[in-house]
């Protein structure tokens, strides 16, 4: 069984210290986050709209810098290259196809087509968009675009893959499915990833530790383990301690909503 | 049904324009040196048609080529202004001035500076052409969307790969866009300075033509000149339209096919 987490600061691949974030317009998102992302963990980040989730995850990717506090990278870490990053939106390109979308990161890594070809097959098959590859962006639906954008970061090879609710434009069974995948790579690949959602039981099936964020500004209400054993499948989602899980989970969720 | 409506419409509207015009040019019994009728103009823009579509092509040459002059120099100055900041704001201003001071007001300054006729005549069209490609393109090239362009920085992307890959395709539709204006700038612009200039000799352009047939009485010919640089203008506009459809119409929303 994958150690679910290991709380001490010396295996964080990244550890953020007393950040938050005011915008410049005044509006105060993120208070006193402390957060340690332990290697090769599975963490989600639960709260409801406009908390901060997205502002949190740009702040763990680099992309915004914290207005105050510290955010620590370990030194063999997420250099760049290696974060990989699924925007809420889809994000793509639209005068390119499905595969030069995909190709983008690598190419700005300095692969050539030729050799970034099986990565991105690879890529499009791992999302179900087989035969899409010559597509362009407003020729495939909502959801479409999506598994693109997931694809994209999939064929980045990520240490440290970021996802702001991938899934959630997706119909119930496809989101199943990419939970399965998500997971599947995760565990083979040795990534370690952090994973925004407002669902409950996505949080719970999925991550190997659930950060409950308060309502704007967003500051940390629970951080609960998931001590499920993986591999999991879809049977667990059937089972007595999973429903415990979610109920826990839930419950910290509402405490953190009634808080003023 | 739709499709022919588009067509037809225009069309009624325009045969009902020439039959009325021509009514009253015979029952008022206008003579042919104050207005000609659409018949007498027509019989004339067949006689005289060859002598010009000589005096049209050499009209065209210099429109095409500050068209070009402007597409290459403007955009080239707007990736100038987008690449630096401060370049934009110290400059922007005086491609304001030189757009908002009539042409017929500096033409005869310039052809009396510029030895070359063609040379002069192309500068004048030129600077009226070249400035809503520079607004334009500077306006796409700021606008590529947020998350892309962080998704670039993310990826390690380097300022000139943000432009070539990001930056330029974005802008192309806005590039396009103001060629389309530009096109109709710079056949005024040749024609104005056409006038100003008012060359004699073998090579001369269908402004002259027109002065000169003002001049001579020769009406019908004027109308005939007139006739064949509004055809210009709109052949024009209609193939850089289709320029730009053509080059769109893989990806942008402008190029989407009506039954979508
Ligand atoms: N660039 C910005 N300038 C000003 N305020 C911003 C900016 N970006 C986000 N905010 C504000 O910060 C707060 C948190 O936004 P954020 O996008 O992080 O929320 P979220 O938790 O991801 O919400 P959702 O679940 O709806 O995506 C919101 O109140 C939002 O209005
Ligand atoms: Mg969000």
């Amino acid at each position: 069984m994958r150690e679910s987490h290991r709380s001490s600061a010396g295996d964080g691949l990244l550890t953020l210290s007393g950040v938050g974030k005011t915008f410049r317009n005044g509006t105060v998102a993120l208070a006193g986050i402390d957060l340690t992302i332990a290697a090769g963990s599975f963490v989600s980040l639960l709260g409801p709209s406009g908390c901060g989730k997205s502002t949190l995850l740009r702040i763990i990717a680099g992309l915004v810098e914290p207005s105050v506090g510290r955010r620590w990278l370990a030194a063999d870490g997420a250099a760049s290259g290696s974060v990989g990053f699924v925007f809420q939106e889809p994000t793509l390109m639209p005068w390119a196809t499905v595969a030069d979308n995909i190709y983008l990161p690598l190419r700005l890594a300095g692969m050539s087509r030729r050799e970034a070809g099986p990565r991105i097959a690879e890529a499009i098959a791992a999302v179900g968009l087989d035969g899409f590859a010559g597509a362009y962006p407003r020729e495939l639906s909502g959801g479409m675009k999506m598994r693109v954008s997931i694809a994209r970061a999939f064929a980045t090879r990520p240490r440290l893959l970021l996802l702001d609710e991938p899934f959630a434009a997706l119909d119930e069974i496809t989101r199943l499915k990419l939970n399965e995948d998500l997971l599947r790579l995760w565990r083979t690949a040795g990534w370690t990833v952090v994973f925004v959602t407002h669902s409950v039981f996505e949080s719970v099936f999925l991550s190997s530790h659930v950060v409950v964020l308060s309502p704007r500004p967003g500051r940390i209400a629970a951080d609960l383990p998931i001590d499920l054993p993986y591999p999991r499948e879809t049977e667990l989602r059937m089972t007595a301690t999973y429903g415990d899980h979610c109920r826990t989970v839930s419950e910290a969720l509402a405490a953190a909503m009634a808080r003023p | 049904m739709r499709a022919s409506w588009r067509l037809l419409a225009p069309l009624v509207v325009g045969v009902i324009f020439l039959v009325a015009w021509e009514a009253v040019v015979r029952i008022e019994d206008i003579p042919v040196y104050v207005l000609p009728g659409p018949l007498v103009v027509a019989e004339t823009l067949w006689r005289d048609g060859a002598s010009l579509f000589g005096s049209l092509l050499v009209t065209l040459r210099i429109t095409a080529a500050a068209l070009a002059a402007a597409a290459v120099l403007g955009g080239l100055i707007a990736i100038l202004f987008a690449r630096s900041r401060l370049l934009e704001i110290s400059l922007f201003p005086y491609a304001v001035i030189l757009q908002v001071t009539p042409i017929v007001a500096i033409a005869p300054l310039i052809i009396i500076w510029v030895q070359n006729t063609f040379l002069a005549l192309l500068l004048c069209a030129w600077l009226v052409a070249f400035f809503p490609i520079v607004a334009n393109t500077t306006l796409g090239l700021n606008s590529a969307d947020r998350n892309l362009v962080e998704l670039f920085r993310l990826y390690g992307a380097t300022g000139w790969q943000a432009l070539l890959l990001l930056r330029l395709p974005a802008a192309l539709p806005y590039f396009l866009g103001g060629l389309r204006i530009s096109g109709g700038l710079a056949l005024i612009g040749a024609v104005v300075a056409e006038f100003v200039a008012g060359t004699g000799g073998t090579e001369t352009g269908l402004a002259f033509r027109i002065l000169e047939a003002g001049y001579r009485l020769q009406i019908p010919r004027l109308f005939a000149a007139l006739v064949l640089l509004s055809f210009a203008g709109v052949a024009i506009y209609w193939v850089l339209s289709l320029v730009s459809w053509l080059v769109l119409r893989r990806w942008h929303e402008s190029a989407l096919p009506r039954d979508e």
